[in-house]
Protein backbone atom coordinates (compact mmCIF):
# COMPACT_ATOMS: atom_id res chain seq x y z
CA UNK A 1 0.00 0.00 0.00
CA UNK A 2 1.77 3.46 -1.10
CA UNK A 3 2.09 6.38 1.14
CA UNK A 4 -0.12 9.19 1.39
CA UNK A 5 1.26 10.94 3.59
CA UNK A 6 5.24 10.98 4.44
CA UNK A 7 7.21 13.95 6.73
CA UNK A 8 10.87 14.02 6.49
CA UNK A 9 12.99 15.71 9.05
CA UNK A 10 10.32 18.11 9.28
CA UNK A 11 11.17 21.46 11.20
CA UNK A 12 8.65 24.08 12.24
CA UNK A 13 9.31 27.14 14.07
CA UNK A 14 6.90 30.35 14.95
CA UNK A 15 8.97 33.44 14.40
CA UNK A 16 12.29 33.20 16.10
CA UNK A 17 11.10 30.52 18.91
CA UNK A 18 12.24 27.55 19.19
CA UNK A 19 10.91 24.61 17.12
CA UNK A 20 7.59 23.58 17.74
CA UNK A 21 8.32 20.41 16.08
CA UNK A 22 11.78 19.08 15.56
CA UNK A 23 12.52 16.23 12.80
CA UNK A 24 9.74 14.56 12.60
CA UNK A 25 9.97 11.85 9.87
CA UNK A 26 7.03 9.33 9.61
CA UNK A 27 4.89 8.06 6.70
CA UNK A 28 1.24 7.10 6.57
CA UNK A 29 -0.13 4.69 4.25
CA UNK A 30 -3.32 5.15 2.03
CA UNK A 31 -6.15 3.63 4.06
CA UNK A 32 -4.70 3.89 7.24
CA UNK A 33 -6.38 5.16 11.08
CA UNK A 34 -4.01 7.34 13.02
CA UNK A 35 -4.25 8.74 16.05
CA UNK A 36 -1.83 11.01 17.03
CA UNK A 37 -1.29 11.54 21.03
CA UNK A 38 0.84 13.31 23.44
CA UNK A 39 0.32 15.72 26.01
CA UNK A 40 -0.71 19.87 25.47
CA UNK A 41 1.59 21.76 23.85
CA UNK A 42 3.60 18.60 22.42
CA UNK A 43 2.54 20.22 18.74
CA UNK A 44 -0.54 17.69 17.81
CA UNK A 45 -2.10 20.97 16.09
CA UNK A 46 0.94 22.06 14.51
CA UNK A 47 1.49 18.31 12.97
CA UNK A 48 -1.86 18.45 11.80
CA UNK A 49 -1.54 22.08 10.55
CA UNK A 50 1.22 21.17 8.16
CA UNK A 51 -1.28 17.71 7.26
CA UNK A 52 -4.18 20.19 5.86
CA UNK A 53 -1.80 22.83 4.74
CA UNK A 54 -2.63 25.92 6.75
CA UNK A 55 0.73 25.64 7.66
CA UNK A 56 4.14 25.45 5.52
CA UNK A 57 7.16 24.09 7.50
CA UNK A 58 10.68 25.34 8.65
CA UNK A 59 12.66 22.62 7.04
CA UNK A 60 11.62 19.28 5.74
CA UNK A 61 9.70 17.72 2.99
CA UNK A 62 6.14 16.95 3.00
CA UNK A 63 4.71 14.75 0.67
CA UNK A 64 1.02 14.64 0.42
CA UNK A 65 -0.76 12.47 -2.47
CA UNK A 66 2.72 12.21 -3.79
CA UNK A 67 3.88 15.12 -4.20
CA UNK A 68 6.35 18.02 -2.47
CA UNK A 69 3.68 20.17 -1.03
CA UNK A 70 6.29 22.70 0.80
CA UNK A 71 7.37 23.83 -2.25
CA UNK A 72 4.10 23.45 -4.45
CA UNK A 73 3.21 26.89 -5.54
CA UNK A 74 0.14 28.58 -3.92
CA UNK A 75 -2.76 28.26 -6.73
CA UNK A 76 -2.29 24.50 -6.61
CA UNK A 77 -3.21 24.07 -2.90
CA UNK A 78 -6.75 24.67 -3.04
CA UNK A 79 -6.85 21.64 -5.43
CA UNK A 80 -5.10 19.43 -2.55
CA UNK A 81 -7.33 21.01 0.49
CA UNK A 82 -10.26 19.66 -1.31
CA UNK A 83 -8.92 16.31 -0.66
CA UNK A 84 -8.28 16.64 2.58
CA UNK A 85 -11.34 17.48 5.62
CA UNK A 86 -10.68 18.94 8.68
CA UNK A 87 -12.25 19.09 12.16
CA UNK A 88 -10.96 21.73 13.91
CA UNK A 89 -10.47 21.86 17.52
CA UNK A 90 -12.12 25.15 17.70
CA UNK A 91 -14.86 24.29 15.26
CA UNK A 92 -14.38 26.91 12.67
CA UNK A 93 -18.02 27.04 11.62
CA UNK A 94 -19.16 30.13 9.89
CA UNK A 95 -20.91 32.00 12.27
CA UNK A 96 -23.12 33.89 9.99
CA UNK A 97 -24.31 31.05 8.03
CA UNK A 98 -26.69 28.29 9.20
CA UNK A 99 -25.62 24.46 10.17
CA UNK A 100 -26.77 23.22 6.79
CA UNK A 101 -25.14 26.08 4.78
CA UNK A 102 -21.75 25.17 6.88
CA UNK A 103 -22.42 21.62 6.41
CA UNK A 104 -22.61 22.46 2.64
CA UNK A 105 -20.07 24.22 2.48
CA UNK A 106 -17.40 22.00 0.92
CA UNK A 107 -19.52 21.17 -1.59
CA UNK A 108 -20.30 24.43 -2.45
CA UNK A 109 -15.89 25.22 -2.89
CA UNK A 110 -15.89 22.54 -5.06
CA UNK A 111 -18.60 23.58 -7.75
CA UNK A 112 -21.36 21.14 -7.26
CA UNK A 113 -24.50 21.79 -8.52
CA UNK A 114 -27.27 23.44 -5.92
CA UNK A 115 -29.45 20.63 -6.62
CA UNK A 116 -26.98 17.65 -5.93
CA UNK A 117 -26.29 19.63 -2.12
CA UNK A 118 -29.67 18.80 -0.23
CA UNK A 119 -29.14 15.43 -0.32
CA UNK A 120 -25.92 14.52 0.89
CA UNK A 121 -26.28 17.43 3.60
CA UNK A 122 -29.51 16.72 5.04
CA UNK A 123 -28.63 13.03 5.58
CA UNK A 124 -25.21 14.26 7.24
CA UNK A 125 -27.47 16.63 8.95
CA UNK A 126 -29.40 12.94 10.53
CA UNK A 127 -26.69 11.25 10.80
CA UNK A 128 -24.98 13.84 13.68
CA UNK A 129 -28.80 14.57 14.88
CA UNK A 130 -29.23 17.65 13.84
CA UNK A 131 -31.49 17.04 11.41
CA UNK A 132 -34.26 19.25 13.19
CA UNK A 133 -31.61 22.21 13.53
CA UNK A 134 -29.95 22.57 10.19
CA UNK A 135 -31.62 26.06 10.04
CA UNK A 136 -29.65 27.11 13.01
CA UNK A 137 -26.71 29.29 13.40
CA UNK A 138 -23.33 28.02 15.22
CA UNK A 139 -24.19 30.84 18.10
CA UNK A 140 -27.40 28.98 19.04
CA UNK A 141 -25.95 25.51 18.97
CA UNK A 142 -24.42 24.16 22.12
CA UNK A 143 -20.72 23.03 22.33
CA UNK A 144 -21.41 19.20 21.09
CA UNK A 145 -23.97 20.22 18.74
CA UNK A 146 -21.31 22.81 16.97
CA UNK A 147 -19.00 19.78 17.05
CA UNK A 148 -21.40 17.27 15.39
CA UNK A 149 -21.78 20.04 12.79
CA UNK A 150 -17.91 20.60 12.18
CA UNK A 151 -17.46 17.02 11.42
CA UNK A 152 -20.60 16.74 9.51
CA UNK A 153 -19.08 19.45 7.03
CA UNK A 154 -15.18 17.72 7.55
CA UNK A 155 -16.74 14.40 6.31
CA UNK A 156 -18.99 15.28 3.80
CA UNK A 157 -16.85 15.59 0.76
CA UNK A 158 -15.63 12.16 1.21
CA UNK A 159 -11.94 13.10 1.42
CA UNK A 160 -9.32 11.12 0.96
CA UNK A 161 -7.79 12.23 4.52
CA UNK A 162 -9.38 13.12 7.10
CA UNK A 163 -7.86 14.94 9.59
CA UNK A 164 -9.44 15.74 13.10
CA UNK A 165 -7.95 17.55 16.39
CA UNK A 166 -9.92 16.38 19.20
CA UNK A 167 -13.56 15.85 17.58
CA UNK A 168 -14.66 14.40 20.77
CA UNK A 169 -13.81 16.70 23.04
CA UNK A 170 -17.21 18.24 23.45
CA UNK A 171 -19.77 15.49 22.83
CA UNK A 172 -20.79 12.50 25.24
CA UNK A 173 -19.61 9.30 25.40
CA UNK A 174 -22.60 7.71 23.10
CA UNK A 175 -21.78 10.77 20.27
CA UNK A 176 -18.01 10.05 20.60
CA UNK A 177 -18.91 5.97 20.01
CA UNK A 178 -21.04 7.47 16.96
CA UNK A 179 -18.35 9.66 15.40
CA UNK A 180 -15.47 6.98 15.85
CA UNK A 181 -18.27 4.80 14.25
CA UNK A 182 -18.35 6.93 10.97
CA UNK A 183 -14.90 7.24 11.26
CA UNK A 184 -14.63 3.53 11.03
CA UNK A 185 -17.25 3.49 7.90
CA UNK A 186 -15.17 6.82 5.81
CA UNK A 187 -11.68 4.63 6.71
CA UNK A 188 -13.57 1.14 5.47
CA UNK A 189 -14.18 3.25 2.32
CA UNK A 190 -10.54 4.43 1.75
CA UNK A 191 -10.44 7.51 3.49
CA UNK A 192 -7.24 8.05 5.78
CA UNK A 193 -7.94 9.13 8.79
CA UNK A 194 -5.72 11.41 11.41
CA UNK A 195 -7.14 12.13 14.65
CA UNK A 196 -5.12 14.09 17.58
CA UNK A 197 -7.00 13.24 20.89
CA UNK A 198 -5.64 12.22 24.53
CA UNK A 199 -9.10 10.18 24.58
CA UNK A 200 -6.90 6.43 24.98
CA UNK A 201 -10.15 4.93 25.42
CA UNK A 202 -11.25 6.09 22.63
CA UNK A 203 -7.84 5.10 20.74
CA UNK A 204 -8.50 1.75 22.33
CA UNK A 205 -12.21 1.42 20.55
CA UNK A 206 -10.66 1.07 17.35
CA UNK A 207 -8.86 -2.01 16.62
CA UNK A 208 -6.21 -1.85 13.55
CA UNK A 209 -5.09 1.36 14.39
CA UNK A 210 -1.57 2.70 14.72
CA UNK A 211 -0.78 5.57 17.36
CA UNK A 212 2.04 8.59 17.34
CA UNK A 213 3.23 9.92 19.99
CA UNK A 214 4.31 13.37 20.00
CA UNK A 215 6.55 14.65 22.79
CA UNK A 216 8.04 18.31 23.32
CA UNK A 217 7.98 18.48 19.32
CA UNK A 218 9.38 15.26 18.48
CA UNK A 219 8.04 12.31 17.53
CA UNK A 220 8.53 9.82 20.79
CA UNK A 221 10.36 6.52 19.90
CA UNK A 222 10.15 7.25 16.41
CA UNK A 223 11.48 3.16 15.58
CA UNK A 224 8.24 1.99 17.47
CA UNK A 225 5.42 4.58 17.79
CA UNK A 226 2.88 2.65 15.17
CA UNK A 227 1.99 0.45 17.60
CA UNK A 228 -0.48 -1.56 15.70
CA UNK A 229 0.27 -3.30 12.22
CA UNK A 230 -1.56 -0.77 9.36
CA UNK A 231 -5.15 -1.98 8.54
CA UNK A 232 -3.66 -1.85 4.54
CA UNK A 233 -0.99 -4.82 5.80
CA UNK A 234 -3.65 -6.40 7.62
CA UNK A 235 -5.66 -7.18 4.57
CA UNK A 236 -3.29 -7.69 2.82
CA UNK B 1 -35.73 26.68 -16.31
CA UNK B 2 -34.81 24.32 -13.52
CA UNK B 3 -31.46 25.18 -14.55
CA UNK B 4 -31.63 28.86 -14.13
CA UNK B 5 -33.57 28.29 -10.44
CA UNK B 6 -30.17 26.51 -9.56
CA UNK B 7 -28.06 28.82 -10.56
CA UNK B 8 -29.92 31.79 -9.04
CA UNK B 9 -30.09 29.64 -5.72
CA UNK B 10 -26.29 28.76 -6.39
CA UNK B 11 -25.21 32.26 -6.56
CA UNK B 12 -27.52 33.08 -3.49
CA UNK B 13 -25.90 30.25 -1.34
CA UNK B 14 -22.39 32.03 -2.96
CA UNK B 15 -23.40 35.01 -2.03
CA UNK B 16 -24.22 34.15 2.18
CA UNK B 17 -20.82 33.57 2.65
CA UNK B 18 -20.23 37.08 3.54
CA UNK B 19 -22.36 38.31 5.99
CA UNK B 20 -26.03 39.83 4.48
CA UNK B 21 -25.42 44.34 4.09
CA UNK B 22 -22.85 46.01 3.06
CA UNK B 23 -19.21 45.30 3.83
CA UNK B 24 -17.74 48.46 3.96
CA UNK B 25 -19.42 50.78 6.78
CA UNK B 26 -20.18 54.10 4.98
CA UNK B 27 -18.54 53.57 2.45
CA UNK B 28 -21.69 54.42 -0.40
CA UNK B 29 -22.27 57.63 1.24
CA UNK B 30 -18.46 58.46 0.59
CA UNK B 31 -18.85 57.26 -2.86
CA UNK B 32 -21.86 58.93 -3.21
CA UNK B 33 -20.14 62.49 -2.47
CA UNK B 34 -16.77 61.24 -4.58
CA UNK B 35 -19.58 60.69 -7.40
CA UNK B 36 -21.42 64.40 -7.29
CA UNK B 37 -18.03 66.10 -6.74
CA UNK B 38 -16.35 64.63 -9.59
CA UNK B 39 -19.76 64.92 -12.01
CA UNK B 40 -19.56 68.56 -10.87
CA UNK B 41 -16.43 69.20 -11.67
CA UNK B 42 -16.52 67.02 -15.49
CA UNK B 43 -19.95 68.91 -15.95
CA UNK B 44 -17.94 72.58 -15.11
CA UNK B 45 -15.11 71.12 -17.47
CA UNK B 46 -16.79 69.80 -20.26
CA UNK B 47 -19.29 73.36 -20.14
CA UNK B 48 -16.36 75.34 -20.15
CA UNK B 49 -14.71 73.64 -23.06
CA UNK B 50 -17.81 73.85 -25.06
CA UNK B 51 -17.99 77.55 -24.09
CA UNK B 52 -14.76 77.78 -25.42
CA UNK B 53 -14.97 76.31 -28.49
CA UNK B 54 -18.07 78.30 -28.98
CA UNK B 55 -16.30 81.74 -28.08
CA UNK B 56 -13.51 80.61 -30.72
CA UNK B 57 -15.87 79.87 -33.02
CA UNK B 58 -17.50 83.17 -32.86
CA UNK B 59 -14.45 85.55 -32.76
CA UNK B 60 -12.42 83.67 -35.44
CA UNK B 61 -12.11 85.95 -38.74
CA UNK B 62 -13.67 88.71 -37.31
CA UNK B 63 -12.34 92.14 -36.65
CA UNK B 64 -13.19 96.03 -35.39
CA UNK B 65 -12.24 98.84 -37.14
CA UNK B 66 -12.48 102.05 -35.38
CA UNK B 67 -12.82 105.51 -36.78
CA UNK B 68 -11.61 107.89 -34.55
CA UNK B 69 -12.76 111.33 -35.72
CA UNK B 70 -13.66 114.27 -33.14
CA UNK B 71 -15.63 115.65 -35.62
CA UNK B 72 -19.20 113.98 -36.37
CA UNK B 73 -19.12 114.63 -39.92
CA UNK B 74 -15.67 113.94 -40.86
CA UNK B 75 -15.90 110.54 -38.92
CA UNK B 76 -19.41 109.69 -40.92
CA UNK B 77 -17.59 110.45 -44.27
CA UNK B 78 -14.52 108.74 -43.62
CA UNK B 79 -16.62 105.56 -42.05
CA UNK B 80 -18.29 105.85 -45.55
CA UNK B 81 -15.20 105.54 -47.85
CA UNK B 82 -13.96 103.22 -45.32
CA UNK B 83 -16.58 100.65 -45.54
CA UNK B 84 -16.41 100.98 -48.92
CA UNK B 85 -12.58 100.48 -49.56
CA UNK B 86 -12.90 97.45 -46.74
CA UNK B 87 -16.18 95.42 -48.90
CA UNK B 88 -13.81 95.96 -51.97
CA UNK B 89 -10.58 94.22 -50.81
CA UNK B 90 -9.97 90.73 -51.03
CA UNK B 91 -9.76 88.99 -47.99
CA UNK B 92 -13.11 90.59 -46.45
CA UNK B 93 -15.95 88.79 -46.62
CA UNK B 94 -18.45 91.54 -45.45
CA UNK B 95 -18.46 94.59 -43.51
CA UNK B 96 -20.75 96.38 -41.71
CA UNK B 97 -21.42 99.40 -39.97
CA UNK B 98 -22.26 99.14 -36.05
CA UNK B 99 -25.51 101.15 -35.80
CA UNK B 100 -24.76 104.16 -33.89
CA UNK B 101 -27.60 103.75 -31.48
CA UNK B 102 -26.95 99.90 -30.57
CA UNK B 103 -23.07 101.37 -29.53
CA UNK B 104 -24.86 104.41 -27.67
CA UNK B 105 -26.87 101.61 -25.36
CA UNK B 106 -23.84 99.44 -24.75
CA UNK B 107 -21.92 102.59 -23.45
CA UNK B 108 -24.76 104.07 -21.63
CA UNK B 109 -24.03 102.25 -18.37
CA UNK B 110 -20.51 104.09 -17.63
CA UNK B 111 -21.19 107.12 -20.05
CA UNK B 112 -25.06 107.80 -19.25
CA UNK B 113 -26.47 109.93 -22.25
CA UNK B 114 -23.80 111.84 -22.82
CA UNK B 115 -23.16 108.80 -25.13
CA UNK B 116 -26.04 109.48 -27.54
CA UNK B 117 -26.20 113.26 -26.65
CA UNK B 118 -23.21 113.80 -29.44
CA UNK B 119 -21.25 115.96 -26.87
CA UNK B 120 -18.50 113.19 -26.76
CA UNK B 121 -16.55 111.66 -29.72
CA UNK B 122 -17.71 108.11 -29.82
CA UNK B 123 -15.35 106.70 -32.88
CA UNK B 124 -17.58 105.39 -35.57
CA UNK B 125 -17.40 100.82 -35.36
CA UNK B 126 -17.49 98.76 -38.30
CA UNK B 127 -17.53 95.14 -38.33
CA UNK B 128 -15.39 93.23 -40.08
CA UNK B 129 -16.10 89.38 -41.36
CA UNK B 130 -13.27 87.70 -43.03
CA UNK B 131 -12.58 85.02 -45.03
CA UNK B 132 -12.16 81.75 -43.11
CA UNK B 133 -8.02 80.90 -42.70
CA UNK B 134 -4.44 82.88 -41.86
CA UNK B 135 -6.38 85.75 -39.91
CA UNK B 136 -3.37 87.19 -38.59
CA UNK B 137 -2.05 88.22 -41.99
CA UNK B 138 -4.77 89.81 -43.16
CA UNK B 139 -5.36 91.40 -40.27
CA UNK B 140 -1.93 92.93 -41.40
CA UNK B 141 -2.89 93.61 -44.72
CA UNK B 142 -5.54 95.54 -43.82
CA UNK B 143 -3.99 97.40 -41.21
CA UNK B 144 -1.39 98.59 -43.53
CA UNK B 145 -4.23 99.28 -46.17
CA UNK B 146 -5.97 101.47 -43.74
CA UNK B 147 -3.23 103.27 -42.22
CA UNK B 148 -2.70 104.52 -46.04
CA UNK B 149 -6.17 105.65 -46.14
CA UNK B 150 -6.39 107.72 -43.06
CA UNK B 151 -4.35 107.60 -39.74
CA UNK B 152 -7.40 107.91 -37.71
CA UNK B 153 -8.14 104.23 -38.41
CA UNK B 154 -7.41 101.38 -36.57
CA UNK B 155 -8.38 97.85 -36.48
CA UNK B 156 -8.49 95.16 -33.61
CA UNK B 157 -9.20 91.46 -34.67
CA UNK B 158 -11.82 90.39 -31.82
CA UNK B 159 -10.02 87.24 -30.76
CA UNK B 160 -7.73 89.79 -29.41
CA UNK B 161 -10.04 90.74 -27.04
CA UNK B 162 -11.20 87.80 -25.80
CA UNK B 163 -8.05 85.69 -25.61
CA UNK B 164 -7.41 85.94 -21.68
CA UNK B 165 -10.76 85.16 -20.92
CA UNK B 166 -10.25 81.91 -23.47
CA UNK B 167 -6.91 81.30 -21.65
CA UNK B 168 -8.86 81.51 -18.30
CA UNK B 169 -11.52 79.57 -19.40
CA UNK B 170 -9.48 76.68 -20.75
CA UNK B 171 -7.58 76.86 -17.21
CA UNK B 172 -10.59 76.55 -15.73
CA UNK B 173 -11.49 73.29 -17.81
CA UNK B 174 -8.28 71.75 -17.08
CA UNK B 175 -8.36 72.45 -13.40
CA UNK B 176 -11.84 70.92 -13.80
CA UNK B 177 -10.37 67.93 -15.15
CA UNK B 178 -7.44 67.85 -12.69
CA UNK B 179 -10.24 67.69 -9.66
CA UNK B 180 -11.78 64.58 -11.27
CA UNK B 181 -8.58 62.97 -11.54
CA UNK B 182 -7.97 63.47 -8.10
CA UNK B 183 -11.80 62.45 -6.95
CA UNK B 184 -11.03 59.07 -9.02
CA UNK B 185 -7.60 58.22 -7.29
CA UNK B 186 -9.20 59.08 -3.94
CA UNK B 187 -12.32 57.07 -5.06
CA UNK B 188 -9.90 54.19 -5.67
CA UNK B 189 -7.84 55.03 -2.54
CA UNK B 190 -11.23 54.47 -0.78
CA UNK B 191 -11.97 51.29 -1.84
CA UNK B 192 -8.79 49.99 -1.23
CA UNK B 193 -9.38 51.18 2.47
CA UNK B 194 -12.79 49.57 2.27
CA UNK B 195 -11.34 46.37 0.80
CA UNK B 196 -8.55 46.13 3.07
CA UNK B 197 -11.22 46.74 6.28
CA UNK B 198 -13.88 44.39 5.02
CA UNK B 199 -11.17 41.28 4.19
CA UNK B 200 -9.84 42.07 8.00
CA UNK B 201 -12.96 41.69 9.57
CA UNK B 202 -13.74 38.78 7.80
CA UNK B 203 -10.53 36.95 8.04
CA UNK B 204 -11.89 33.67 10.12
CA UNK B 205 -14.65 33.07 7.68
CA UNK B 206 -11.91 33.59 4.29
CA UNK B 207 -9.86 30.96 6.50
CA UNK B 208 -12.05 28.84 6.45
CA UNK B 209 -12.81 28.71 3.27
CA UNK B 210 -9.25 28.71 2.37
CA UNK B 211 -8.87 25.51 4.17
CA UNK B 212 -11.83 24.14 2.55
CA UNK B 213 -10.24 24.64 -0.87
CA UNK B 214 -11.54 28.30 -1.90
CA UNK B 215 -9.14 29.74 -4.39
CA UNK B 216 -8.33 33.76 -4.07
CA UNK B 217 -10.56 34.52 -6.94
CA UNK B 218 -13.76 32.64 -5.34
CA UNK B 219 -13.38 34.58 -2.36
CA UNK B 220 -12.12 37.37 -4.13
CA UNK B 221 -15.30 37.46 -6.00
CA UNK B 222 -17.52 37.54 -3.11
CA UNK B 223 -15.96 40.81 -1.96
CA UNK B 224 -16.01 42.35 -5.29
CA UNK B 225 -19.76 41.65 -5.85
CA UNK B 226 -20.37 43.46 -2.41
CA UNK B 227 -18.39 46.42 -2.90
CA UNK B 228 -19.48 46.84 -6.23
CA UNK B 229 -23.24 46.93 -5.09
CA UNK B 230 -21.87 49.50 -2.23
CA UNK B 231 -20.48 51.39 -5.46
CA UNK B 232 -23.60 51.48 -7.61
CA UNK B 233 -25.66 52.52 -5.12
CA UNK B 234 -23.31 55.70 -3.84
CA UNK B 235 -22.89 56.40 -7.49
CA UNK B 236 -26.34 56.34 -8.54
CA UNK B 237 -27.35 58.94 -5.33
CA UNK B 238 -23.98 61.23 -6.49
CA UNK B 239 -24.90 60.74 -9.64
CA UNK B 240 -28.60 61.87 -9.25
CA UNK B 241 -27.73 64.76 -6.69
CA UNK B 242 -25.20 65.95 -9.40
CA UNK B 243 -27.39 66.21 -11.87
CA UNK B 244 -30.17 67.98 -10.08
CA UNK B 245 -27.44 70.53 -9.40
CA UNK B 246 -26.31 71.03 -13.01
CA UNK B 247 -29.95 71.06 -14.05
CA UNK B 248 -30.57 74.07 -11.48
CA UNK B 249 -27.70 75.84 -12.39
CA UNK B 250 -28.29 75.37 -16.68
CA UNK B 251 -31.41 77.22 -15.33
CA UNK B 252 -30.28 80.14 -14.18
CA UNK B 253 -27.64 80.60 -16.42
CA UNK B 254 -30.21 80.38 -19.18
CA UNK B 255 -32.45 83.23 -17.09
CA UNK B 256 -29.11 85.55 -17.31
CA UNK B 257 -29.42 86.30 -20.67
CA UNK B 258 -25.50 87.08 -21.24
CA UNK B 259 -24.08 85.61 -24.20
CA UNK B 260 -20.97 84.69 -22.49
CA UNK B 261 -22.43 82.66 -19.50
CA UNK B 262 -24.77 81.22 -22.01
CA UNK B 263 -22.48 79.56 -23.53
CA UNK B 264 -21.62 77.25 -20.98
CA UNK B 265 -23.49 74.18 -22.16
CA UNK B 266 -23.48 70.59 -22.14
CA UNK B 267 -23.81 69.41 -25.59
CA UNK B 268 -25.07 65.95 -26.10
CA UNK B 269 -20.92 63.98 -26.11
CA UNK B 270 -20.78 65.62 -22.45
CA UNK B 271 -24.26 64.45 -21.20
CA UNK B 272 -22.80 60.98 -22.45
CA UNK B 273 -19.36 61.23 -20.54
CA UNK B 274 -21.31 62.29 -17.92
CA UNK B 275 -23.61 59.54 -17.81
CA UNK B 276 -20.83 57.08 -18.27
CA UNK B 277 -18.63 58.81 -15.06
CA UNK B 278 -21.04 56.66 -12.37
CA UNK B 279 -20.60 52.95 -14.67
CA UNK B 280 -16.85 54.13 -15.09
CA UNK B 281 -17.04 54.42 -10.89
CA UNK B 282 -18.47 51.03 -10.39
CA UNK B 283 -16.25 49.12 -12.57
CA UNK B 284 -12.99 51.28 -10.74
CA UNK B 285 -14.67 50.07 -7.23
CA UNK B 286 -15.59 46.38 -8.00
CA UNK B 287 -11.41 45.98 -10.16
CA UNK B 288 -10.06 48.21 -7.46
CA UNK B 289 -11.64 45.61 -4.34
CA UNK B 290 -10.82 42.71 -6.54
CA UNK B 291 -7.30 44.03 -7.16
CA UNK B 292 -7.05 44.81 -3.53
CA UNK B 293 -8.60 41.53 -2.15
CA UNK B 294 -6.10 39.15 -4.00
CA UNK B 295 -3.66 40.84 -3.24
CA UNK B 296 -4.07 40.51 0.64
CA UNK B 297 -5.04 36.95 0.08
CA UNK B 298 -1.71 36.41 -1.71
CA UNK B 299 0.01 37.21 1.28
CA UNK B 300 -1.57 34.05 3.11
CA UNK B 301 -0.88 30.54 2.06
Amino acid sequence: MSAIVQFENVGLRYGLDSETLSDVSFSLANGGFYFLTGASGAGKTSLLKLLYLAQRPSRGVIRLFGEDVVTLPRDRLPGFRRRIGVVFQDFRLVPHLSAYDNIALPLRVAGMEESAIDAPVSEMLNWVGLGDRGEARPATLSGGEQQRVAIARAVIGRPEILVADEPTGNVDSDMARRLMTLFEALNRLGTTIVVATHDLPLIAQVKGAQMMKLDKGRLADPTGTLRYPPRSQDRQ
Amino acid sequence: MASRANRKAAVAARNRLLPEGRVAGPMPWIIAIMMFLTVLSAAAGLGLSTAVRSMSADLAGRASVQVVEADAPARDRLAARTLQALRQTPGVRAADPVDPAALADQLRPWLGDAASSGDLPVPALIDVMLTPGDTDAKVDRLRRQLAGLSPKLRIEPHAAFLLPLAGLLTALGWLAAGVVLLMVLATGAVVVLAARGAHDSHRGTIDVLHLMGSTDVQIARLFQRRIGLDAFLGSALGFAFALLVIILIGLRLSAMGSDLLGAVGLDTRSWVILALLPILGVLLATLTARWTVLRALGRSL
